[in-house]
């Protein structure tokens, strides 16, 4: 009877450690910072950020009757379910499936808008958007330029979510934000969560050109904020400081936000000082006056993105940094980034540049 | 519709068990255009008309599906059966009834959150069976994410196979990917990626490679499914094999869906099978819950590869019993009336299993103690592979070149700095130390 007691000690104990080891692997790397603030007046509701992107899309194909969206398994709700219910309400002829081909979506989505409707598609993974490279580079970018300004495409949104989730692996996790930033012609935004979300991707279906909007997939459900109920904007190129400090500028985009939002608070709780905390809202075009005006206040930046390091976005923010703030700059900029390796299934934890990671460069940041 | 007997129907000889093929000439027939001679166009060689006529599916008769067995398991044509030795037959029976069983497991196993994600094979079991035992071993495989089965009758173990799902140490892609990501150059599979279609020209690629060494023997194997023939490689792939002179077996699962998404709404026309004798490959059409008709269809398609340097393409007609992956539940876009009726109608473990029993090579007996052996082989696997600690945690920086360049060198040596600091917000310990 002890014996067996303490066998089930132990296997519990087991269990306990097994579990725990497993929550230290598949819980998400971040704590989330919902947004208090909305950005206009009136009703709200409390929405994940599925629920204000289906609400976007909800109001786009109500008030725009030329609006149709599509791509992989759309109609169902798509696998995100961001398209729950649409097709339901607005039919089959403005919310339906594609066959099963990025570069089809694409160029089947250039030339809607070309021919003026307003298209909202849908890549289910952005790790699979290489396949509509060429149409979204060589096509949507340039359709405008080439044409001398004839014809545009500017009615085209492609949707797709992007970034770590826990456990994507090589091809469910990636940012693939860099490889498009170095298009002229394309607009790329990525919201931090749902008010964001709306008020963005509502701006990218109206703006009048091309766009890509990265949603961050560990978002839909885990992020939720009292979303304004009516029809809103956020403006395209504008980022947002989200803290004031003038120790340091920290950057981020998406998901890394918060993990920034997180070292913001752990640095005034250990290091003492306050760090100011900008959310970059749009890859392209980015926001250099907010950036830069930030910089020169503090003198120190830190950079923070889930892809790679080599030629991520960092590198650009940084190149113009340098140039715009050389004289006001304490310590060289520092990023804190995914390693230069394929986005890894196990090693996703050690993968990231996590909040630790981030502690430590802005801890040598400050004491440069 | 004259156009209809075009679709010429010939019998490939040196095949005991015939298997009807479709002749890629689907070209129209020449006797509406007594006054017409045959243009010489350097795009199309046909007869001129002075009716405009246009073609459409219903312009030919649906291309047929080829079965050996009927949903009991009875052979319907004796002449179509074939010759294969009664231990091979039940080793393919015990690989069907293994991979269900691993999937029934590994279902349950992401369920509770052992591991991350698992897709199951159920409704495919006969496709990997029978393409798998009418393959050389050394035939070259590039495969979708479904094709399991072929691997284990090829011979890889379930230890391997569930490692892989684990991520652990002892995983041959050393916990890089997601679980069902396989891959072992031992068993000539190549290692799978996510991405749909963007096998499919490679398997050309290396059909052709094979094809220039001297005495070649082996051909190249690409699975794919009914949602991926609808990328664009796809048809790059399609119209490679044929341009090039590929030896190199196209093989469609069509389950009838991709994720949620229908066949009707993934494509008109004569399914998959129509787009062979479209871009002048060899096509045929089976039954993909029938194993030896996938056998049979296989044989001659690798008899022809290997022996014309050709292309063929085989559609394989099935039905995803399980859901897309773990991640999906199919009953938000599918009856579950339909989903079992096809389970108990079409399914491919019952009706090869009444096969051997006909036979007498397979009784109930025998049966019992196979599905519990082969459950308790999963579930004893999947003790060990639980407690096997992660691979070490630079294997994450290894293989991204053959020689680590200095800039991922630096890399390593900067994390190794900040573990030594930051370590105790890791889980070290679920890693193999180096």
């Amino acid at each position: 009877m002890t014996a067996l007691a303490s066998r089930n000690v132990n296997f519990l104990t087991k269990i306990v450690k097994c579990v725990n080891n497993y929550s230290k692997r598949l819980s998400s790397h971040f704590i989330y910072f919902p947004d208090n603030e909305a950005p206009v007046e009136g009703e709200t509701n409390k929405m994940n950020m599925m629920q204000a992107i289906n609400n976007a899309m909800d109001i786009t194909l109500q008030n725009d009757p030329t609006a149709v969206l599509f791509g992989e398994d759309v109609a169902f709700g798509g696998v995100f379910r961001c398209a729950l219910g649409l097709q339901e309400k607005y039919g089959k002829d403005r919310v339906f499936n594609t066959p099963l081909c990025e570069q089809g979506i694409a160029g089947f989505g250039i030339g809607l808008a070309t021919a003026g409707a307003t298209a909202i598609a849908e890549i289910q993974f952005a790790d699979y958007i290489f396949p509509a490279f060429d149409q979204i580079v060589n096509e949507a970018a340039k359709a405008r330029y080439r044409s001398g300004g004839q014809f545009d495409c500017g009615g085209l949104t492609i949707r797709a979510p992007c970034s770590a989730v826990g456990h994507g692996g090589l091809y469910h996790s990636q940012s693939p934000e860099a490889f498009f930033a170095h298009v002229p012609g394309l607009k790329i935004v990525v919201p931090r969560g749902p008010i964001a979300a709306k008020g963005l991707l509502l701006s990218c279906v109206r703006e009048r050109d091309p766009c890509l909007f990265l949603e961050p997939k560990i978002l839909y459900r885990s992020a939720n904020e009292m979303v304004p109920v009516d029809d809103y904007t956020l403006p395209i190129g504008k980022a947002q400081v989200l803290r004031e400090g003038d120790a340091a500028t920290l950057i981020a985009w998406g998901t890394q936000v918060h993990v920034l939002l997180e070292v913001a608070d752990m640095a005034k709780e250990k290091l003492g000082v306050n760090v100011e905390v900008i959310d970059l809202m749009s890859i392209l075009p980015w926001d250099e006056e907010t950036v830069c005006n930030s910089v020169k206040k503090t003198g120190r930046c830190l950079i923070s993105h889930e892809a790679p390091l080599t030629s991520g976005f960092g590198a650009e923010l940084a190149a113009t940094i340098q140039e715009e703030c050389f004289l006001h700059l304490e310590a060289p900029i520092s990023r804190v980034t995914g390693w230069d390796a394929p986005f890894p299934h196990v090693f996703e934890p050690l993968y990231l540049p996590t909040k630790w990671r981030c502690m430590q460069h802005l801890h040598q940041l400050i004491n440069y | 519709m004259a156009l209809k007997a075009g679709v010429r129907v010939f019998r490939l000889n040196g095949l005991r068990p015939a298997v009807r093929l479709l002749s890629t000439h689907t070209r129209p027939e020449v006797q509406n255009a007594q006054n017409s001679k045959v243009a010489e166009f350097p795009g199309a060689r046909a007869p001129y008309i002075s009716e405009l006529k246009f073609v459409s599916e219903t312009s030919y008769d649906p291309i047929p599906i080829y079965r050996v067995l009927d949903h009991n398991g009875e052979v319907i044509d004796s002449k179509e059966e074939p010759a294969i030795e009664k231990d091979t037959l039940v080793n393919m029976y015990k690989t069907m009834v293994q991979l269900s069983q691993m999937d029934k497991i590994l279902y349950e196993s992401q369920r509770q959150g052992r591991i991350s994600f698992y897709m199951t094979n159920y409704g495919e079991e006969g496709i990997h069976v029978g393409s798998a035992a009418a393959l050389s071993p050394s035939d070259l495989v590039f495969a979708q994410y479904r094709e399991v089965g072929v691997l284990l009758y090829r011979g890889m173990t379930v230890t391997e196979i569930v490692n892989q799902c684990y991520g652990n140490c002892e995983d041959p892609g050393k916990g890089r990917q997601m679980p069902v990501h396989y891959g072992s150059k031992q068993h000539n599979f190549v290692t799978l990626s996510s991405p749909l279609a963007t096998q499919m020209p490679q398997a050309v690629g290396a059909a052709y490679a094979l094809k220039r060494v001297p005495n070649n023997d082996r051909c190249v194997i690409c699975y794919f499914g009914d949602g991926a023939a609808s990328e664009g490689d796809a048809h790059a792939a399609f119209n490679f094999a044929a341009t090039l002179d590929c030896p190199i077996i196209l093989m469609c699962r069509n389950n009838g869906y991709a994720i949620s998404t229908p066949t009707r709404e993934q494509y008109r026309g004569d399914g998959v099978a129509s787009r062979g004798p479209a871009l002048g490959i060899l096509t045929a059409r089976v039954d993909g819950t029938d194993p030896l008709a996938v056998y049979n269809a296989i044989r001659a398609a690798r008899d022809h590869a290997l022996r014309h340097n050709r292309p063929a393409l085989i559609e394989a007609m099935s039905y995803r019993v399980g859901h897309h992956s773990t991640s999906d539940d199919s009953t938000a876009y599918r009856s579950l009336e339909e989903i079992q009726k096809w389970n108990n109608d079409e399914n491919p473990i019952q009706k090869f299993k009444m096969y051997l029993e006909r036979k007498g090579y397979w009784d109930a007996g025998s049966d019992e103690a196979l599905q519990k052996e082969a459950r308790d082989l999963v579930v004893k696997t999947m003790q060990q592979a639980e407690k096997k600690q992660l691979p070490p945690w630079k294997e994450m920086f290894e293989d991204v070149y053959h020689d680590m360049p200095p800039r991922i060198q630096k890399q390593v040596k900067e994390l190794e700095d900040h573990l030594a600091v930051y370590g105790e917000h890791y889980a070290l310990d679920t890693f193999k130390p180096e």
